[in-house]
C-alpha cells in the first residue's frame, strides 16, 4: 500500500501532468531541425484512421498538374472499389501564411498516410521555407524510396534497369540553414547526424534483405567533405557488418553519375544523402524515359507520404491534358500496398502495365501522342472487366 | 473438452492467418474475378429481427444487389438454438461486414454471467464506435423538424465494463472504467467522421463536473484531439443539459461524441425525436469490420409474428452497408425508393401512424425500385 | 487505497443510518406534517442564492405575504467560509438554521467550475442527507412548447450511484470510477416514491434501470423497487429500461407518471423532462432528506440579468408551493399555484424567458392580484 502510494507520488499522475500528445506549433521557427527523440515518441499517441476496413487518407493535390492527376486517381479508386476515403486539402500557393500547410500536416498526423502532388511555394520571401521540405521535416519522414524500373515499350537508352534509390530525406543540404554572415557572403549549412544517417542506412540494408537484393551502394563525397559525408559513409560501413549476406560498396557522387549513364546495371540498392538523391533520381528517370513514370515513397516512423518520384510541379503543361498520369498512379498503387489493400493495388498496377506495354498508349513526354484522359479511359476499361472485392486481403498495417 | 477444442480451433485460425500473409501470389490469382459478389454476415436477432431481415433480403433481391448473406442465429434468450459466438465472430472477421438485428438480453443471466452476449460480441470484435445517424424522414410525423445529427458512442468501456461485485450484502459496486487510449480513439473517430462527412461541429457529452476524474479524462482526450482539427468546431456539454437541449432545440447538434451510457441515452432520445426505434439506422465500427444494426436497440418482442414492425431502420442499414462496400448505385436506388414510399405516405406501418403491414411496406419499396 | 475509500463511504452511511430505513422514511415524511400545527407559524430557512436569487426570493416572499401563509422566513447566507480545518464550506449558522427548522427554500447557487471548493449544492445535499430529489414536470398553459401533455414526476436517488465520488487512476491513463448501489438507499428511495405517489394521487410508478447491462448494481435497485411495490398494491408498478424511457418520453410523455431511478439516470431524465415543458425556469424541485427537506430552483444564477428585474420567479415559486404541501399547507399551496398558472395562461405578464416583456415585479404583482 505504502509502496504504491509513494510510487504514485513520484510519478506525477497522468491528469495533473497534462496530456502530452500534440507537438505544438510554437517551434515553427526551427521547423527545419530534425526531431528529438522525445518529440518522436509523443507523436505515436494518435490512433490510426482505419474504420470498418476503410482507410482515411490525406490528399494534397499541390500545384501544376497535381489537381488533374488527383482526379484521375479518385476516378480509378472509385472504379476499382478501393476502400479509401480521401480528405482533400488544397494549399494555396500564393498565400504567405502557412495555415493551410499546418492543417495539411495535422491532417497527415491524423490519417497517417498521404498522397501528394508537388506543393509550390510561390512566396519570394527569403524566410519562407519550401513547403515540401517543411512537410517532410515536420513529419520526420526520414527516408525517401524510389524504385526505378524500366518499362517495356517506353523508349529509353537503357533496358532492364532495376535500381532502388534510398535517400536521406530530412538532413543534409536541405536543412535550410542559410545565412549571410557578412554582406556578400552566404553560408549554407549541411547537417549530417549520426542518428539519421544510421536510420537511413539501416532502412537500406533492411530493404535489401527483405527484397533479396544483393548489394548496397553508398553514394557520398567524403573525399572532399571529410567530416559530414565521412560520417555518413562511416555509419553505413559500420552497419554493413550486421548484414554479412549483403555486399556493400561506396562510390563518389560524380563517379556514380558517370557510371549510371554508362553502365547502370551494376547498381542495385543505393543509399545516399539528400542532395545526391535528387541528382541520382533525376538521372535515372531520364534514363528510363522521363519524369512521368516513377513514384516515390517517403517513410517516417509513423507516417508515410506517396508522391511522384521526381518532384516536379509541371506547371507548364497544366490543363493541357498531356501530363503523364502514370507516376501519380504508381504512387497511389504504392499507397494501397502500404495500407494492405494488395488486391486492389495489383489490379490497378496490372491495368497500368497493360496500358503502357501492351496497348502502348503513351503521352507525348515518352514519345506518344495520346492525351492523359486516353490513358485513364483505357485503364478504366480494363478495370471494368475485373472488379475486386471491396476489402479483399486487407491486412492490418 | 470443449475448451481444448476451442483453443485448437483458435490455433488453426491463427496458423491459417499467418500463412495467408506470407504466401501471397497463388491465392490472389483466381480470386479477382470470382469475388464479384460480396458476402455479408447476417444475424437476425430476437423479436421482430427475423421479419425485418426477410424484408431487407427481399428488397436486396429485387434490386439485384450482389450481396450474399451468411446467416447465423445468435440469441441469448434462446441459448439452445443459438450459434456459437466464436463462429459468428470468425464469420464477421472474414467478411468484414455484418448486418444485425437486436439481440435481447435477459435481466438476469442464468449462469451469473455479467457480460451480455451483445457486449461479448462487441468486445470480441472490438467494435468500439457506435454511430447513429438521426435524421428527420419525410412523411414521418414528429414534433421536431429537420433534425440531422450523428451520435458517436464509445461502447467497449465505461459503465458497461461488466465489473460488478457485492462487497457487503446489500451493497453493490459497479466499476466504470475510462481509459485515455479508448477515449482518444473514439474522439478521433468522431472528428474523422466529421471531416469525412463535411460536418461542422463536434459536441462532447460528459458529466465531468461530478465525475471529475473519469469523465474528466474523456473530456480531456476530446479536447486534445480537437486541437488536431482546427477547422471543426468543438464544444462540450453536460449530459443532463444535453438531454434538455435535445428535446427543446435539437437542431443545434451536429456530431456528438459520448462515453458508453450517455450515448445509449442520447441515441434513444434522439431516435424518439425523429419517429422511434423503427426508423433510425446505426452501425458499430472496429478498425477492421462494421456491424450495421438499427440505431435504437429494441427487440419489439410484443410484435413478433404480427407483421406490423417498421422495416425502415433495417433498410436504411442496408443502404449504409452498400455505401460502405462501394456500391453506392444500389444504395441510392433503394434509398430513393424508401424515401418515396415514406413521402407518399400511402403505405405506413403502425408506429408512424398507418395501418400497413411490414409486408405491404416492403412490397411498396420494391415497387418503387427502378 | 480504493478499499479504504469505500470503507470510509460505508462507515458514513452506516453511522448516520443505523436504524431501520423504513421507519426513518416515514419519520422524515411525517416530520413536516407533524410539526405544522404545533404553533400557528413555522420558521423556514431561506437561502436566497446568487445572481438572480435575491430578486426571485423577494418575489416569492412578497407573494407568500399576500397569501398570508403562516410562515416566518429565516434568511441565511451560505457563501463559503473557511472552516477550522482550513477548507471552505457552508457557514455553521446556515447548517444550524436548517437543522432547527427542518425545512428550507433555496435559490440558485453558483459553483465555480473546477475551482478549489466543491459544489455547494453537493455539500448541502451531503450535510442534510437529502436522499431523494423530486421534480414534477407539467406542461403549462400559456407557454407553448412542442409537448403540451407532460405530467410526470421524476424521483431520483441522490446520495450514491455514479455520483459516489469514488474515483481513482489505476495506471496512467486508466481511470476507474465506482458506481455504488446499496440496498438501504435503494429501498429508501423506492419507498419514498410509492409514498409520494399515494399521497399525491398518482397512479403509477415506473422504475427506470439498465439491469440488462449492469446486472448486479441496477439489478439490486430493481429488486428493491419490486419488493417495495409489493407493499403498495394500490399503486401500479412497471419496469422500464433507461433507453426505452428516453425513446418513449420524447414520443409520448403521457406514458409515464412517477419515475423512480438511481442518481445519474435521474439527473439526466429530470433535466430532459424539464426541457419538454420549457426549461428549468419552470420546474420546481424538492430534496427530501433524513434531517429535513430542501426545496430549490434548479436553474442557473443568470448573472447577466441579475439585478435587472427580468428574472422569472416561477421555478422558485412552484418549489415553494411544493414545500407548502410538504408542510401540510395544501390550501395555500393550491391558491398560489393556481394564481401562478393563471397568470402564465393569460400571457399578459410574461417574463423574457417565456417570450414576454414583463418585468419580474410586474409578474409578481399580477400573481398577488390574482391571490387577492
Amino acid at each position: 500500500m505504502a509502496l504504491r502510494l509513494s510510487s504514485r507520488f513520484i510519478k506525477t499522475p497522468f491528469l495533473a501532468r497534462g496530456y502530452p500528445l500534440v507537438v505544438g506549433k510554437e517551434k515553427g521557427e526551427e521547423i527545419a531541425h530534425s526531431k528529438t527523440t522525445v518529440q518522436k515518441k509523443l507523436l505515436t499517441r494518435i490512433p490510426g484512421a482505419q474504420y470498418g476496413g476503410r482507410h482515411s487518407c490525406t490528399m494534397l493535390p499541390g500545384g501544376g498538374i497535381g489537381p488533374e492527376l488527383m482526379t484521375y486517381v479518385r476516378d480509378i479508386f472509385q472504379y476499382a472499389g478501393c476502400p479509401i476515403d480521401f480528405e482533400v486539402i488544397d494549399i494555396d500557393p500564393t498565400s504567405a501564411g502557412n495555415d493551410d500547410l499546418d492543417y495539411a500536416i495535422m491532417s497527415i498526423k491524423r490519417n497517417g498516410v498521404a498522397l501528394k502532388g508537388n506543393i509550390e511555394t510561390k512566396s519570394e520571401d527569403i524566410d519562407a521555407t519550401s513547403r515540401n521540405v517543411a512537410l517532410r521535416n515536420e513529419l520526420d519522414l526520414f527516408v525517401n524510396v524510389i524504385h526505378t524500373r524500366s518499362f517495356e515499350g517506353v523508349p529509353s537508352r537503357h533496358k532492364d534497369i532495376d535500381i532502388v534509390l534510398i535517400r536521406q530525406n530530412t538532413d543534409g543540404e536541405y536543412a535550410m540553414l542559410e545565412h549571410e554572415s557578412v554582406r556578400g557572403i552566404v553560408e549554407s549549412m549541411k547537417v549530417v547526424t549520426e542518428e539519421n544517417a544510421s536510420r537511413v542506412a539501416r532502412y537500406a540494408f533492411d530493404y535489401a534483405r527483405r527484397n533479396n537484393r544483393k548489394r548496397v551502394t553508398t553514394v557520398h563525397k567524403a573525399n572532399i567533405m571529410k567530416l559530414s559525408d565521412g560520417l555518413f559513409l562511416e555509419v553505413a560501413n559500420k552497419l554493413s557488418k550486421e548484414y554479412p549476406e549483403i555486399e556493400h560498396n561506396n562510390m563518389i557522387i560524380d563517379n556514380t553519375c558517370m557510371q549510371l549513364v554508362s553502365n547502370p546495371k551494376q547498381f542495385d540498392v543505393m543509399n545516399m544523402t539528400n542532395l545526391y538523391g535528387t541528382i541520382v533520381s533525376n538521372v535515372i528517370c531520364g534514363l528510363i524515359g522521363g519524369a512521368g513514370l516513377l513514384s516515390g515513397r517517403n517513410y517516417g516512423d509513423h507516417y508515410a507520404i506517396f508522391e511522384p518520384g521526381t518532384r516536379n510541379t509541371g506547371t507548364a503543361i497544366a490543363g493541357k491534358n498531356i501530363a503523364n498520369p502514370i507516376a501519380m498512379l504508381n504512387a497511389s498503387v504504392d499507397m494501397l500496398n502500404h495500407l494492405g489493400h494488395r488486391e486492389h493495388a495489383k489490379v490497378i498496377s496490372q491495368a497500368i502495365h497493360q496500358t503502357l506495354v501492351v496497348d502502348r498508349i503513351h503521352t507525348p513526354d515518352i514519345g506518344g501522342n495520346h492525351s492523359s484522359t486516353d490513358i485513364i479511359e483505357n485503364i478504366l476499361r480494363i478495370l471494368s472487366k475485373k472488379r475486386v472485392h471491396w476489402n479483399h486481403d486487407a491486412i492490418n498495417v | 473438452m470443449s475448451l481444448a477444442a476451442r483453443s485448437l480451433f483458435r490455433t488453426f485460425l491463427q496458423a491459417s492467418a499467418t500463412r495467408g500473409i506470407h504466401t501471397t501470389p497463388r491465392v490472389e490469382q483466381s480470386s479477382s474475378r470470382e469475388a464479384q459478389r460480396v458476402t455479408c454476415t447476417l444475424i437476425p436477432g430476437d423479436g421482430v429481427g427475423p421479419e425485418l431481415m426477410y424484408s431487407l433480403q427481399e428488397v436486396f433481391k429485387a434490386a439485384g444487389v450482389p450481396v450474399d448473406f451468411e446467416p447465423y442465429f445468435l440469441s441469448e434468450i434462446n441459448p439452445v438454438l443459438s450459434a456459437k459466438l466464436e463462429d459468428v465472430v470468425a464469420s464477421i472477421s472474414k467478411n468484414k461486414i455484418c448486418i444485425k438485428g437486436i439481440i435481447s438480453t435477459p435481466d438476469y443471466s442464468t449462469e451469473g454471467e455479467l457480460q451480455t452476449l451483445n457486449m461479448k460480441l462487441r468486445n470480441e470484435l472490438d467494435l468500439y464506435a457506435n454511430v447513429v445517424h438521426v435524421r428527420s424522414l419525410p412523411g414521418v410525423k414528429t414534433r421536431h423538424k429537420n433534425i440531422d445529427s450523428v451520435i458517436i458512442r464509445e461502447q467497449t468501456e465505461g459503465e458497461y465494463s461488466a465489473l460488478e461485485h457485492e462487497s457487503v450484502p446489500g451493497i453493490v459496486e459497479c466499476l466504470k472504467i475510462i481509459t485515455a487510449k479508448k477515449s482518444m480513439r473514439i474522439a478521433k473517430f468522431a472528428f474523422d467522421y466529421a471531416t469525412k462527412n463535411n460536418r461542422k461541429k463536434v459536441t462532447a457529452v460528459h458529466k465531468a463536473n461530478i465525475m471529475k476524474l473519469g469523465d474528466g479524462l474523456f473530456l480531456r482526450s476530446c479536447e486534445e484531439m480537437a486541437k488536431l482539427y482546427p477547422r471543426i468546431e468543438f464544444e462540450k456539454m453536460i449530459v443532463d443539459n444535453t438531454t434538455m437541449q435535445m428535446v427543446s432545440n435539437p437542431n443545434q447538434f451536429d456530431v456528438m461524441v459520448t462515453p458508453n451510457l450517455y450515448g445509449n441515452i442520447i441515441d434513444n432520445l434522439a431516435s424518439g425525436l425523429v419517429g422511434g426505434a423503427g426508423v433510425v439506422a446505426g452501425a458499430s465500427y472496429s478498425a477492421e469490420a462494421v456491424v450495421f444494426e438499427p440505431g435504437a436497440r429494441h427487440t419489439f418482442a410484443e410484435a413478433v409474428g404480427k407483421n406490423v414492425a417498421n422495416p425502415t431502420a433495417m433498410l436504411l442499414c442496408g443502404t449504409k452497408l452498400l455505401r460502405h462496400i462501394n456500391l453506392p448505385k444500389y444504395s441510392d436506388i433503394i434509398q430513393s425508393a424508401l424515401i418515396k414510399v415514406l413521402d407518399d405516405g400511402k403505405v405506413r406501418t403502425k408506429d408512424i401512424g398507418g395501418q400497413s403491414t411490414t409486408q405491404d411496406f416492403t412490397k411498396a419499396v420494391i415497387y418503387n425500385l427502378h | 487505497m480504493a478499499v479504504r475509500l469505500i470503507k470510509k463511504f460505508f462507515n458514513r452511511i452506516l453511522i448516520t443510518d443505523k436504524n431501520d430505513s423504513t421507519t426513518k422514511v416515514s419519520a422524515a415524511l411525517s416530520n413536516g406534517l407533524g410539526r405544522s400545527y404545533s404553533s400557528g407559524i413555522q420558521k423556514v430557512t431561506l437561502i436566497p442564492g446568487d445572481g438572480i436569487g435575491p430578486e426571485i426570493s423577494a418575489a416569492v416572499q412578497k407573494i407568500f405575504e399576500t397569501a398570508k401563509v403562516p410562515i416566518e422566513w429565516e434568511t441565511v447566507d451560505v457563501t463559503p467560509v473557511k472552516g477550522p480545518d482550513g477548507k471552505f464550506g457552508i457557514p455553521q449558522a446556515a447548517i444550524d438554521s436548517v437543522n432547527r427548522n427542518k425545512i428550507g427554500l433555496k435559490g440558485p447557487l453558483m459553483t465555480p467550475v473546477g475551482k478549489g471548493h466543491r459544489s455547494l449544492n453537493l455539500a448541502l445535499r451531503k450535510e442534510f442527507n437529502l436522499y431523494a430529489n423530486v421534480r414534477p414536470c407539467r406542461s403549462l398553459d400559456g407557454y407553448k412548447t412542442l409537448y403540451d401533455d407532460v405530467d410526470v414526476v421524476t424521483i431520483r436517488e441522490n446520495t450514491e450511484g455514479e455520483y459516489s465520488g469514488i474515483e481513482h487512476e489505476i495506471v496512467d491513463g486508466v481511470v476507474q470510477s465506482i458506481k455504488l448501489i446499496t440496498e438501504e438507499a435503494s429501498s429508501r428511495v423506492a419507498e419514498f416514491a410509492f409514498q409520494y405517489a399515494k399521497q399525491n394521487g398518482r397512479k403509477k410508478v415506473t422504475v427506470v434501470h439498465k439491469a440488462n447491462i449492469m446486472r448486479m448494481s441496477d439489478g439490486l435497485f430493481l429488486r428493491c423497487c419490486r419488493e417495495m411495490a409489493a407493499k403498495y398494491p394500490e399503486v401500479k408498478f412497471e419496469e422500464r429500461y433507461l433507453d426505452t424511457v428516453c425513446l418513449n418520453m420524447v414520443q409520448d410523455p403521457k406514458k409515464y407518471d412517477v419515475l423512480v431511478m438511481p442518481n445519474l439516470y435521474g439527473d439526466i431524465l429530470s433535466d430532459m423532462c424539464a426541457g419538454l415543458v420549457g426549461g428549468l425556469g419552470l420546474t420546481p424541485s424538492g430534496n427530501i432528506g433524513l434531517n429535513g427537506a430542501l426545496f430549490e430552483s434548479v436553474h442557473g444564477t443568470a448573472p447577466d440579468i441579475a439585478g435587472k428585474d427580468l428574472a422569472n420567479p416561477t421555478a422558485l415559486l412552484l418549489s415553494a408551493c411544493m414545500m407548502l404541501r410538504h408542510m401540510g399547507l395544501n390550501e395555500h399551496a393550491d391558491k398560489i399555484q393556481a394564481a401562478c398558472f393563471e397568470t402564465i395562461k393569460e400571457s399578459k405578464y410574461l417574463t423574457g424567458d417565456l417570450g414576454g416583456k414583463a418585468k419580474c415585479s410586474e409578474f409578481t404583482n399580477e400573481i398577488c392580484a390574482k391571490i387577492n
